[in-house]
């Protein structure tokens, strides 16, 4: 076994025609002679190892960049917005001295992958993006895309992306409030496994991702570095040094929510001392990324000791350290006087931690092995000045002839009984179906602090037990209609999470959207990300939202085929005093049913032409932000004043899938009545947004007409709550009981 | 005067802050015990909370159970102090050997987390005198492993002695022998259960009952009035 010299920065220097397997670590030929121009020589292996791995899709952002800009373009006037794109997560002000901040990520291919540890994963890296920011992180939500539910592929992914979620969530101690669960088969081979969290923080409290100090430390704690998640740089590593090093690692890192959760305990306790100056976790890119962007964000620069990590695997060669993707790990930059200190509380939890490098008055970053300068560069070019495309983007061909067949002209129920019929097949259709055999398997109550969790309309956690002050989530995003529209597609998912959000009684306030898409290298997958880019980011402006950050996952896709295009957005709120919540259930019989909102013939796109004729085409529901604000405030205020005892949000599935559940869920039935204008079928089966129903006790019926009359939202009595069965005026009834078992059986049977 | 209430803080541990806040809401003092430590700070009595102390690597509360804190608790407790464990703490309190039996994984192999009816079985402990033997309450309960087992012989003591103290009604949720939600130690002081009562004080949190408040009521009057 031969053993080549160590690649410095010298030893580059010194030999320009060594051969570097750029194209291996997924660099283009430009990328390469773009680094060796920035570089003026060639890069050292370990330099290749951080700007393939940083100029990846998914750190730089290449495909998406031009088009992600108009978030802050086009970002509209708000106050509450604290810290915007850019950071590890934006961070919202909420009131009363607290701020929030929140965002979503994607963990889809590795959780295709190995679904238990890729999902677990996935929690575990946006809950310490939340740690960096200051935060105590205090919910998460889970938003989900699978194939077909009765695929047996379905079977081996969900089971294990649940667990996943459960066992490192759970072990966390972090209540999971929200999310969805879709299934197409669209998502066959990639599902989407996206997964958001919230963090609490007061203002004071706010930590940034940036090294600044001459002589300030770099302290690594938490997990050691190990081999997983390498993914590419073993390549390098057999190639340019070790031939007989173990050549299979694992892609997909490992994760250990015990480590992760002293790593909570251990941060904040440091953060309440005030003893961190700048904090970033590792996520992808491991140290290349928390080095480079550290130091970059910084002042000045900043110099590494790559022997003082402490290892998993001692043969790990220095680009393996650099590339590392192992979980449960930190780095802090903490002024000299306070090192002593912050290891003291890293031991108290038992938490390893080791100072590997200091910020320099320079402005590179250098990186030390065995004695030896590996890396000289500037963390800029590494960290920020990645390669941008402006990838070509067409509309597709087929778009004009999916648009033009008509989900309307489909056949419709005549009879009651055979609406009857397509209502039981509906509300246990399984994307309509109750998802508690999914969500019991994950904590909703840890923290006492839970005042929603799914199935409500948003989750909603109290965050200042004094004053009742709390924070309410919802995730939508409805891969259908933006197959259709991707324009409207992604302002639908904005405006139903936006309108879950305000149907529990809280204000939105803000976005993070998670950007889930096929191959950028498609004109036609492309033209769907601009267009729904285009169409969130003009949405959130009409609706004074701003965009604080969020994720983009592309190559979503099988071959030829993507999936829908699948723009998923939490919208976040704020509600002055939980007490005033308003739940999903109906709450007491006799109260009045209303419809609020408009309700017109559209099915394009609907979960009956999916469920019933198993249909995608025609043009998704009209979009109405000025609307949805006008319904939102109306929620507000019939919430804050107690005009109304329940309420929920209408969308897919459309007002019986809404009635179902609110009875579900309060054991009680209704009588509704076809308002006059309307047949039954579209009452029953449409999907016009901007809607929702609520219930309203009779002492409170003529406040609350008033005041929709008065602001010009169509309110429109429906019916009653009453009984144990949910009736139809002339058309049928169906029990509880049989509406249960059709709602509640259809996943453990497929599941289970 | 009011009584001080310990909650044990292990790595791992998760409802440490929520046990507090029920024994605040209940009108007690909480104090946090840390596991490194043996000194109980005079508390009068001392709550193991859920979570995964330890990672719940080994088994559910085996590593816990040598903490430098349990030391102390385990002679306390033999001296009669009242100690609860609730759920991880239960799992702590048997491998303690302070409560008999074990817990193994719910037979249905996952996570469950659910608002769980249980039936008050034994009224007279330190922990549940506000209650009233056979009432029926809710708690949410949330575990992945908390099948209760012990053998014939321990279960047939345990329901001569009326040392179960609390049963899993209408539905088993993870194959508990004798559908046993919790138990006592023959002196009453000791109890463990697996539903958690502390997330269960406030009408507006979690499932919105207050069906668990008894437990911190019943321990504060029990020593307010000794």
């Amino acid at each position: 076994m031969s053993r080549t010299p160590l690649d410095t920065v010298e030893h580059a220097a010194a030999t320009p025609d060594v051969e570097l397997p750029w194209a291996e670590l997924g660099l283009k030929k430009d990328e390469y002679e773009r680094i060796v121009e920035i570089l003026g020589r060639r890069p050292t292996g370990a330099e290749l190892a951080m700007y393939s791995v940083m100029w990846s899709e998914h750190c730089s952002y290449k495909s998406s960049k031009v088009h992600l800009r108009q978030f802050g373009e086009k970002a509209p006037e708000s106050d509450a917005l604290l810290v915007g794109i850019g950071e590890n997560a934006g961070v919202v002000d909420v009131g009363q001295g607290y701020a929030v901040t929140f965002k979503v990520e994607s963990h889809n291919h590795p959780s295709y992958v190995e679904p238990y540890q890729g999902a677990a994963t996935g929690v575990g890296g946006i809950v310490r993006d939340i740690i960096a920011m200051g935060a105590r992180p205090v919910a998460v939500v889970d938003p989900l895309r699978f194939g077909a539910a009765d695929h047996p592929d379905t079977k081996r992914v969900l089971p294990g992306v649940v667990a996943g979620i459960g066992g490192y969530g759970n072990c966390l101690g972090l209540p999971n409030i929200g999310g969805e669960v879709v299934f197409d088969a669209c998502y066959q081979g990639n599902p989407l496994v996206n997964a958001g969290a919230i963090g609490v923080m007061r203002h004071e409290d706010i930590h940034l991702a940036k090294a600044s100090g001459a002589g300030n430390k770099v302290i690594l704690y938490g997990a050691r570095t190990g081999g997983d998640g390498i993914g590419g740089a073993s390549i390098l590593a057999s190639e340019t040094f070790d031939d007989a090093k173990p050549s299979k690692r694992p892609a997909v890192q490992v994760g250990d929510p015990f480590q992760e959760k002293l790593l909570i305990e251990c941060t904040l306790e440091a953060f309440k001392e005030k003893l961190v100056v700048g904090i970033q976790d590792l996520g992808a890119a491991g140290l290349s990324c928390a080095t480079s962007e550290l130091a970059s964000n910084g002042s000045g620069g900043m110099r590494v000791t790559l022997d003082d990590v402490p290892l998993r695997d001692s043969t790990l060669s220095p680009e393996e350290i650099l590339m590392s993707e192992s979980q449960e790990r930190m780095c802090a930059v903490v002024e000299p006087e306070k090192v002593e200190r912050f290891l003291e509380i890293c031991d108290k939890w038992d938490v390893i931690a080791t100072v590997i490098g200091e910020v320099t008055d320079g402005d590179r970053l250098e990186i030390y092995w065995h004695g030896g300068k590996i890396v000289d560069v500037d963390p800029r070019t590494v960290a920020h000045d990645g390669p941008v495309y402006e990838r070509p983007y067409a509309r597709p061909s087929w778009q004009d002839e999916l648009q033009a067949d008509d989900a309307n002209k489909l056949p419709r129920p005549e009879t009651g009984e055979e609406l009857k019929d397509q209502v039981l097949k509906l509300v246990g259709s399984p994307n309509q179906a109750s998802k508690r055999w999914i969500t019991q398997q994950y904590d909703h109550f840890v923290q006492g602090n839970t005042v929603l969790a799914q199935p409500e309309d948003s989750g909603m956690i109290r965050i200042d037990e004094a004053s009742g002050l709390g924070v309410a989530i919802a995730t939508d995003g409805n891969g259908r209609y933006a197959k259709l529209d991707p324009y409207a597609g992604a302002q639908l998912a904005l405006a139903e999470a936006y309108r879950n959000v305000a149907t529990t009684g809280a204000k939105p306030l803000a976005v993070s959207d998670c950007l889930n898409f096929g191959s950028p290298e498609d004109p036609a997958v492309m033209w769907q990300f601009a267009e729904a880019v285009r169409g969130l980011a003009d949405g959130c402006k009409q609706l004074g939202t701003p965009v604080t950050g969020g994720n983009v996952s592309l190559y979503n896709q099988t071959g030829e085929a993507a999936i829908h295009p699948t723009p998923v957005v939490a919208v976040l709120g704020v509600i002055d005093d939980v007490a005033r919540r308003t739940p999903v259930a109906f709450q007491e019989e006799g109260q009045l049913l209303y419809l609020l909102g408009d309700t017109r013939e559209e099915f394009g796109g609907s979960a009956w032409s999916q469920v019933v004729h198993d249909h995608l085409g025609g043009l998704p529901p009209e979009v109405d932000l000025e609307r949805e604000r006008l319904l939102a405030e109306i929620l507000i205020s019939a919430s804050r004043d107690g005009m109304i005892d329940s309420a929920h949000d209408l969308s897919d599935g459309g007002l019986v899938q809404a009635v179902v559940e609110s009875a579900l869920l309060g054991g009680k039935g209704a009588r509704l009545v076809v308002p006059d204008g309307l047949d039954a079928f579209t009452f029953l089966f449409s999907e016009s947004a901007g809607r929702a129903i609520v219930a309203v006790p009779r002492s409170e019926e003529v406040r609350f007409t008033d005041m929709c009359g008065a602001r010009g939202l169509p309110a429109t009595r429906i019916g009653v709550v009453d009984g144990d069965v949910v009736e139809v005026q002339g058309e049928f009834a169906l029990t509880l009981e049989e509406l249960r078992t059709a709602h509640e059986e259809t996943i453990p049977a497929l599941l289970a | 005067m009011t009584a001080r209430i310990g909650v044990v803080t292990f790595p791992g541990s998760l409802d440490d802050r929520d046990t507090q806040r029920a024994i605040r809401v209940a009108g007690a003092e909480p104090v946090a015990l840390w596991h490194k430590d043996k000194d109980l700070k005079q508390v009068d009595a001392v709550v193991l909370c859920g979570g995964f102390s330890y990672g719940d690597y080994l088994r559910a509360g085996a590593i816990a159970r040598f903490s430098p804190v349990m030391d102390t608790v385990i002679d306390q407790a033999k001296a009669g102090m009242p100690v609860l464990g609730i759920c991880n703490g239960f799992q702590i309190l048997t491998e303690a050997h302070l409560l008999p039996g074990g817990m193994l994984g719910n037979d249905h192999l996952h996570f469950i987390c659910r608002d769980q009816k249980l039936r008050v079985e034994n009224a007279d402990t330190a922990w549940t005198t506000d209650y009233t033997a056979g009432q029926e309450i809710h708690i949410p309960l949330k575990n992945m492993d908390g099948r209760y087992v012990a053998d014939r012989r321990t279960l047939d003591e345990l329901e001569a002695e009326g040392r179960v103290a609390f049963r899993y009604l209408d539905f088993n949720p993870n194959g508990s022998l004798n559908d046993i939600a919790g138990i006592t130690n023959e002196a009453g002081n000791v109890v463990g259960l697996m539903p958690h009562p502390e997330h269960a004080v406030e009408p507006l949190i979690g499932t919105g009952r207050t069906d668990g408040l008894p437990f911190f009521t019943s321990i504060l009057k029990k020593l307010v009035n000794a």
